[in-house]
């Protein structure tokens, strides 16, 4: 056996669907049933009422995101599915830190390092207080080891959301899609199809 | 799979009916085209059953003897009928007890629609009695399935379970329906039969350049060589694939789900794929420059080592699924689409050609085959039985004629691999799921889905345990189906790999069965049992002359080995003959 360990890049799953009581179990079994790890999920309507949005972060090869989409877009309820490695998208995760109000009062480094890294407060109580960052999974996670040293008490972060910077949204695909004899681009996904090499032979 | 569609009754849209959501579920099946309901009744259906009760007259339900032959025997009748199979169970135990089957017709594509009853809305997640969380527990094994729990939805749900079952690439669709919505009376709008939902693709766009570079690819191949699979048979396109493999003049062999799509005997046939598949068409795949692959998945006992599959190959796949394409072996170029178009569309565009010499090199490796394996299973010098001779004779009496029904083993390979199939929908197996217990059921449905037709079980003494209690369906509808049972005292296959890989430890594989004959004659069933070749024609002979259903036990060689095999792991060129 190589000692080369395959690649697997993060790649960001974008799925469009109705809104419907059991398909996020219906998706989420595609990635368990391979044994594959979902790093990040959001659900979330999107810009047309009563479709909703997955964003969905794996590593994985391109080959195998590429058969998982497919496998994604054969549900019923299922749109449309694009995914894109994290250069063709703008993305931002959120997350929330609760630090001791005793220790910011005490420390004013503390509250120049917040707002160095961007952070604001959300709430202040005679307690605690808890601070926001929103940015990229270094930057939240910077803040993290900074706040660390001085008891940071409680952090969450939220999924993945993302857009996609070269899309036009789903607006006009889906007045194709409820149309009875829609248009090539909805019955084909391009994105899945792309970097097939059906036209060099 | 639009058979069923041509008999959609279409009432005026404005008409309402106060109806309960059963007699609305049990209309719209009638709408549907559904004439046979394989069922079992309990606490969380009784609404739906009760309903029934006065539909005696338009919907024949057959009781079956537990969930799971219930919803084989629906297979069966997908099978041979081309329509929807349609299967009730109770909640709970009923449901769980259709699991097996679901998971059999996903992985097979068999169109179903079962319906579920389930415990009142104000119950669910109370830990109810018999209440299960069907829809969790089915949803990998179900194309689609959803939960009512208003009878205001059933006319619409019904109408989309029976279009995303037959359509596309077919599957089993599961719906469950709370108990206080089979009760609740409602305006019943006239039925609508469901052609569209806005997020579902039964079928990818056909895309003409495909079709032109497969068409150039075949023109250019001196090796082409077809497989086929289900797909041909479930997209009705026998006629449209005879055409373009006889103008084509390609050789072509068959997945087992596939087989029958063209006559046994078609010079153009050349055989069985796969695990124990024919010689030739294995060790040749390797050997083909075009691989032409039509309505089949590349199932791992079809192919072997996938690193070592048809590596030289241009490979051309057409199939409904897109999901399919690329998914085990690498496509040169995809055809997406229903074959029943794509085929026309291909065969206008290809040369008229013979491929003689490449043809006859699968028949030298025929020859091969035949003095290796095939000549001794179908003319035994030994004292004892095989299987094959069985299915030698089967042929001779039957012409081909018959509906084949088999279970999981080496019976189920002899079966496949010996048949005569003359025509199309006459081979009802478990492929893909492999599961032991289908035959006996799946050949009640297969007689309820074809009644003009002879309907022949083959099953192991093992797989005939499993679901022997459907003898008692039998027994009460009068169906009738002939059974064979190939009795070699073991199970055999799993006895076959611990022979060849386990060095012969045979590690509880001896089985030992009840007196068939009798338990036969317990449920009114004819019967009789062969030991000995002199009595096996008059045997079967009696058998196919019986008026109803008649059991055949033959009893075979213990320790016969199914060959050729690919064993696993091994790629395809890597048949054993022994
Ligand atoms: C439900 C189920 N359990 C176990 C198996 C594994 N299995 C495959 S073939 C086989 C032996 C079948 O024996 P028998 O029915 O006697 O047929 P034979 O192989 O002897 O023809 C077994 C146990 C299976 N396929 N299905």
């Amino acid at each position: 056996m190589s000692t080369e360990t395959i690649e697997k890049p993060e790649f960001n799953i974008t799925v469009y669907t109705e809104n419907q009581i059991g398909l996020l179990s219906r998706i989420a079994i595609i990635f368990t049933r391979r044994k594959i790890n979902i790093d990040s999920l959001n659900v979330s309507p999107s810009e047309i009422d009563s479709i909703h949005r997955f964003n969905i972060l794996i590593n994985e090869t391109e080959d195998t995101v590429r058969k998982l989409c497919r496998q994604i877009e054969k549900q019923v309820e299922v749109l449309k599915v694009y995914y894109h490695t994290n250069a063709d998208i703008i993305w931002q995760e959120m997350a929330l830190y609760k630090v001791s109000t005793d220790v910011i009062a005490e420390q004013v480094s503390v509250e120049r390092l917040l707002r160095e890294n961007g952070a604001r407060a959300v709430v202040i109580r005679k307690d605690y207080t808890v601070f926001e960052t929103t940015g990229h999974r270094e930057e939240t996670d910077a803040l993290i080891k900074i706040l660390q040293p001085y008891g940071l008490i409680e952090f969450v972060r939220s999924a993945r959301v993302a857009i996609i910077k070269n899309s036009e949204g789903f607006n006009s695909k889906l007045r194709e899609f409820e149309r009875l004899e829609p248009g090539e681009d909805v019955i084909e996904n391009e994105y899945l199809n792309k970097g097939q090499k059906v036209f060099t032979m | 799979m639009e058979v069923a569609q041509e008999t959609l009754t279409v009432p005026a849209k404005t008409e309402t009916k106060e109806v309960s959501g059963s007699v609305a579920l049990l209309d719209a099946l009638i709408a549907e085209g559904t004439d046979t309901i394989f069922g079992y009744p309990g606490g969380a259906i009784m609404p739906i059953y009760d309903a029934l009760y006065d539909y005696n007259d338009k919907l024949n339900h057959v009781l079956v003897r537990h969930e799971q032959g219930g919803i084989h025997a629906g297979q069966g009748y997908a099978r041979t009928s081309g329509k929807v199979g349609v299967v009730f169970a109770t909640s709970g135990p009923g449901a769980t007890n259709l699991v097996t089957g679901l998971a059999d017709a996903q992985i097979d594509s068999t169109p179903l629609v079962c319906i579920t009853g389930q415990v009142f809305a104000h119950l669910l997640g109370t830990d109810a009695f018999q209440e299960t969380d069907v829809i969790n527990i089915t949803t990998p094994v179900t194309k689609w399935n959803y939960q009512v729990t208003d009878a205001n939805e059933i006319p619409e749900v019904i109408a989309k379970a029976f279009y995303i079952a037959r359509s596309g690439r077919p599957g089993p669709v599961l719906i469950d329906i709370t108990k206080n919505a089979q009760i609740q009376k409602f305006d019943c709008p006239a039925y609508t039969p469901c052609n569209h939902i806005r997020s579902y693709r039964p079928k990818p766009i056909v895309r003409k350049q495909y079709i032109e570079q497969a068409a150039e690819l075949i023109n250019q191949a001196k090796r082409p060589f077809v497989l086929w699979g289900q797909g041909v048979i479930l997209g009705s396109a026998e006629q449209e694939f005879k055409a373009f493999i006889e103008k084509s003049g390609i050789p072509a062999a068959w997945t087992i789900l596939g087989a029958g799509a063209i006559p046994t005997n078609h010079p153009l046939n050349v055989g069985m794929l796969g695990m124990h598949g024919n010689y030739g068409p294995n060790v040749l795949t390797n050997e083909c420059d075009v691989l032409i692959a039509i309505g089949m998945r590349f199932d791992d006992r079809v192919t072997g080592r996938l690193d070592k599959y048809a590596k030289q190959a241009k490979v051309i796949h057409l199939d409904i699924d897109p999901a399919e394409i690329d998914k085990n072996v690498k496509t040169t170029v995809p055809v997406w689409g229903d074959c029943k178009e794509t085929l026309p569309m291909l065969t206008a565009l290809i040369n008229e050609a013979k491929h003689t010499d490449w043809v006859s090199r699968f028949n030298d490796y025929t020859k091969q085959e035949v003095d290796a394996v095939i000549h001794n299973e179908l003319n035994p010098t030994t004292p004892e039985m095989t299987m094959g001779e069985v299915i030698k004779l089967l042929n001779e009496l039957t012409n081909g004629d018959a509906v084949i029904v088999s279970d999981v083993g080496q019976h189920q390979m002899v079966a496949c691999r010996y048949a005569n199939l003359n025509k199309t929908r006459s081979n009802v197996t478990s492929g893909g799921l492999g599961t032991m217990g289908f035959a006996l059921p799946a050949a009640i449905g297969a007689k309820f889905g074809a009644q003009e037709r002879e309907v022949v079980a083959i099953i192991g003494d093992g797989g005939f345990q499993m679901t022997l209690q459907e003898l008692g369906t039998i027994m009460q509808t009068g169906v009738n189906v002939k059974i064979i049972i190939l009795n070699n005292r073991f199970l055999g296959m799993v006895r076959q790999w611990q022979e060849l890989f386990n060095e012969r430890r045979y590690s509880f594989v001896d089985i030992q069965s009840p007196d068939f004959v009798k338990l036969a004659d317990s449920y009114g069933i004819a019967g009789q049992s062969v030991d000995n070749r002199s009595n096996l024609q008059g045997a079967l002979q009696e058998m196919l002359a019986h008026n109803g259903s008649y059991l055949l036990e033959v009893i075979v060689t213990k320790e016969n080995n199914v060959f050729p095999m690919v064993p696993q792991g091994c790629s395809v060129a890597e048949i054993r003959l022994k």
